[in-house]
């Protein structure tokens, strides 16, 4: 366990120190004030439909004008912080030369990788967690209102939600670390994926959809609607960027019920009124265990890989 | 009878479908200098990487102080010390840092790692420059830095892979004096492995010659050449003569009865020689 320990804090204060780490914290602070600031001032013209009661979450998961809400911000740009800490783990030590230099020492080889893993999620953390700091002081300056306890439970659920959702991204990212010898493959892989989950999901999902059970523009039938929209979703649900955004719009935004059609048609003839905390859970949780497995199967993959491979320096 | 260090027993490593390290059946004893020699590509790092439980043989087995490098690699990792070839450090941290990395990774205390580090990195002379990034350091200043790392562990066992590759003559010889000092001052069986024959046979007291991953020859230098010797039937001494022979005793000794060849040398120092002589001071 000792040895877990060094290898984390060293890995954690290597992190933090880094140039890396320094950029884009300027770049997210920067752009999360931006949004909060321009929001807080126009406040009434954005959120017209939220309930007063959830005055903070409103910062959170609305738009002002250009510039995108904060869900979408965190969603879009989480993955390149995660691929940032991940891409060169394990294949920068080997061309470095550090790794046989590290690994000869007396410590297991899981002990490495596994520190390395839980350095990235803390600096993660540590990230997020400032940043929603800032918001909430930010807030509390401008509006000088203090959250109910429901919210902050909400945002805390959302900032675990986040920091898995950036794990995974980092996982992934060394994933490929292991398998691929040069850092610049690795990235491009990583951020070809990033790409692919992040927009073209959407477009390959509707034509499957679409050829799978067609709609009929003259002549449709709800049945048809149901049918190609539920192909859509479970295409779509393949990917962390539709999670995320599903689980944070549904914690963010308690007037959020369904994404399902048919129940969104249902739903069409309630009076709209904010959901408790636990069922709002409930309507996420799917998408929540989703995500945690796919950040749990590409680390053990990478643990098994790892542990199997040849400690050489290239 | 002194202890065994280390013993391979039939090793062998297949990478895809070559055999990269051929049944390998090497023995070090306690104080031994073990010079494993070969050319580039020989199996020599894959030997070594299996005695450090690094990458799994395919087959037969090591074993370090009786401990199984394959199943108690820690055991191994914790008594062995291991210079890879081209060692890296972390750029960004200075030497004392990295050593510092190192001896937190081995669990010993901050205050006796301190000493230890001031110690290791005066006895390899870079002590100076030890609160200097390794970014900025030569290759030469590296390679006594993985010295450093190497005796910072106070192993039973040191591994050296091809600790005087890319060094100027001056720093090999200095390297060489290290590992001998080493070797006696604190009682580390050392394994050395080089493609370069001539710098390791001055210090190493026995040597293995591998060649596409079989180890031809085992033993002390006097008894592979008294081997040799056997085989071939033939001897090389070597006389030094002084400039003014005449070039008729040269004709004499080759008519006398044993002498199978007789050569001049073209130049009469070697190139080592001519450098070590001018470059002295620097």
């Amino acid at each position: 366990m000792s040895g877990l320990k060094v290898v984390f804090w060293k890995e954690l204060a290597d992190n933090l120190g880094s140039r890396k780490f320094l950029i884009l914290f300027i770049i997210i602070c920067l752009t999360a004030i931006s949004i909060v600031y321009t929001l807080s001032q126009n406040i009434g013209e954005y959120v017209d439909e939220l309930s007063t009661d959830y005055m903070f979450l409103n910062l959170f998961s609305s738009s002002a004008g250009n510039l995108p809400s904060f869900i979408f911000f965190v969603s879009f740009f989480g993955p390149i912080i995660g691929i940032v800490f991940g891409f060169d783990a394990i294949n920068g030590e080997r061309s470095q030369g550090t790794i046989s230099t590290v690994l000869s020492q007396p410590i297991y080889r899981d002990t490495f990788i596994n520190g390395k893993f839980l350095a990235g999620l803390s600096t993660i953390a540590l990230m997020l967690i400032s940043i929603i700091m800032i918001i909430l002081g930010l807030q509390l300056r401008i509006f000088g209102i203090i959250s109910s306890l429901e919210e902050l439970l909400r945002m805390i659920i959302f900032f675990i939600a986040s920091v898995v959702y950036i794990g995974f991204w980092m996982s992934m990212a060394i994933l490929f670390s292991i398998i691929f010898r040069q850092t610049t493959t690795s990235i491009l892989l990583s951020l070809m994926i990033w790409i692919f989950f992040a927009f073209f999901i959407l477009m390959i999902s509707s034509v499957i959809a679409n050829q799978i059970a067609p709609i009929d523009p003259q002549n449709y039938t709800l049945e048809m609607l149901i049918k190609n929209d539920s192909i859509k979703s479970l295409i779509e649900h393949v990917s962390p960027v539709v999670l995320i955004q599903e689980i944070s719009t549904v914690i963010l935004n308690p007037l959020v019920r369904t994404f399902d059609i048919s129940s969104l048609i249902q739903a069409n003839s309630l009076i709209p009124s904010p959901l408790p905390l636990s069922l709002s859970l409930l309507v996420i949780w799917p998408q929540f265990i989703g995500l945690t497995a796919l950040m749990v199967i590409c680390f053990a993959t990478s643990y098994i890989i790892f542990m199997r491979q040849e400690i050489r320096s290239t | 009878m002194k202890s065994i260090v280390l013993e391979t027993k039939e090793l062998t490593k297949f990478y895809k479908h070559i055999k990269v390290v051929d049944s390998i059946n090497l023995k070090m004893e306690e104080g031994d200098i073990f010079g494993f020699l070969g050319p580039n590509g020989a199996g020599k790092t894959t030997t070594i990487l299996m005695i450090l439980g690094l990458t799994e043989p395919t087959s037969g087995n090591v074993e370090v102080f009786n401990f199984n490098s394959t199943r108690e690699p820690l055991n191994v990792k914790k008594i062995t010390s291991y210079l890879p070839e081209n060692v890296g450090f972390y750029e960004d941290l200075t030497a004392q840092e990295n050593l510092k990395y190192i001896t937190r990774l081995n669990n010993i205390q901050d205050k006796k790692a301190n000493i230890k580090i001031k110690e290791a990195l005066e006895i390899v002379g870079i002590l100076k420059v030890g609160n200097i990034e390794v970014k900025k350091f030569s290759h030469g200043m590296k390679q006594r830095l993985g010295i450093a790392s190497v005796l910072i562990k106070e192993p039973k066992l040191a591994i050296l892979d091809e600790p005087t590759s890319g060094i100027d003559p001056k720093g090999v010889e200095e390297i060489l004096e290290l590992i001998v000092k080493m070797n006696k001052e604190k009682n580390i069986t050392v394994l050395i492995s080089s493609h370069l024959l001539y710098q390791v046979q001055k210090i190493c007291n026995k040597i293995g010659i591998i060649s596409q991953g079989k180890l031809v020859a085992q033993g002390s230098i006097e008894k592979i050449s008294q081997e040799l010797i056997k085989e071939k039937k033939e001897n090389t001494i070597e006389v030094n003569v002084s400039d003014k022979l005449s070039s008729s005793f040269i004709e004499s000794v080759k008519k006398m009865e044993g002498v199978v060849k007789i050569k001049k040398k073209l130049s009469d120092y070697s190139l080592e020689e001519i450098y070590k002589n001018y470059f002295r001071e620097g």
